[in-house]
């Protein structure tokens, strides 16, 4: 087989992944990008791997570790997503700018007037 | 015969090849999908299919254990988790329309430079490389386990232990802390 096939894909997949990362809202969509991501990674790993025949597999173990850390890395990301979601009733990252400084004419500025009255609703709503 | 249809060639493509190629298509169409569509649950849904393709590969790249373990643990537990956490955070069910940021564009163009880049470095340097796909298996689950067992032993148990902390780290975050705010959930 030719070796640019597996690494075409795998560098389509990872730019697929990369546009989800940065054009998600949702935090766990972001999650699912990243998960593409590493995907393409370890094809590319397995792909060198079985190409170079390396006598210690070190590709196909490295995958197998970057497997385990990513199920990892979902857990946990999953746990603070959903901490995030109980405290402030929102899981788009987007909202998520407390530590951002704010221009004056910053229009997601969710501190500023226009955004103010509608959080404790939302919260309302996600505590129902 | 000219150079470019002799056997190892673009123009001559072995079976291997060609079901490589449409199963990459279905998986990349898959992941393109699943980072677009405006469903959140079909989105993870649509995380099935492009997780089974990459299996798939595996498979057609003889690293037969890798595609078992990408089946059992990508589509058997990761995406069960992303759809529990979708289900608790009580996400949407059908259209949302503000499932994308404002930044698309630039997110698309990022993403399209990105593929232009690795696409044309990647061709360039690989263009008259093979891979052997018709000797022995590489990674046959007797393969994976001898070298996993043999050689990679101390990684192997240091994850295990990685995986324990993340686990004790899940629950201790994903815990009810009623004792310290009882009017909060």
């Amino acid at each position: 087989m030719h070796l640019a096939y597996p690494a075409v894909l795998a560098a389509l997949l990872f730019s697929v992944g990369l546009y989800g990362v940065l054009a998600r809202r949702n935090a766990i969509l972001v999650l699912m990008s990243v998960e593409l991501m590493l995907n393409a990674v370890n094809l590319n790993l397995v792909a060198f791997d079985v190409w170079l025949r390396d006598t210690l597999h070190a590709g196909q173990a490295l995958t197998l570790f970057v497997i385990v850390v990513a199920a990892a890395e979902i857990g946990i990301g999953l746990a603070i997503v959903l901490l995030v979601y109980r405290n402030r009733g929102s899981s788009d990252v987007d909202r998520l700018t407390d530590l951002a400084e704010h221009g004056p004419h910053d229009p997601h500025d969710p501190q500023g007037e226009g955004d103010g009255p509608s959080a404790p609703e939302e919260k309302a709503e996600a505590a129902a | 015969m000219n150079v470019a249809a002799a056997h190892p060639g673009f123009l001559s493509p072995t079976g291997v090849e060609i079901v490589f190629v449409l199963v990459g298509v279905a998986t990349l169409a898959a992941a393109v999908v699943s980072v677009t569509t405006k469903q959140l649950v079909h989105a993870a849904l649509w995380l099935v299919v492009a997780l089974g393709g990459v299996a798939v590969e595996y498979l057609l790249l003889t690293a037969e254990f890798i595609a078992w373990v990408q089946v059992l643990i990508y589509v058997g537990s990761v995406v069960v988790l992303v759809l529990f956490g979708l289900m608790l955070t009580k996400a949407p069910i059908g259209r949302s329309p503000d499932a994308d940021s404002g930044n698309r564009i630039a997110a698309l163009a990022v993403a399209v430079a990105a593929a232009g880049t690795l696409v044309w470095v990647v061709v360039d340097a690989f263009r008259s490389t093979w891979i052997d796909v018709d000797g022995a298996p590489q990674g046959s689950t007797k393969v994976t386990g001898e070298i996993l067992f043999r050689h990679w032993v101390l990684p192997f148990e240091a994850l295990s232990v990685l995986l324990l902390a993340a686990l004790v780290g899940a629950i201790v975050l994903s815990r009810k802390q009623s004792r310290q705010q009882p009017g909060e959930r």
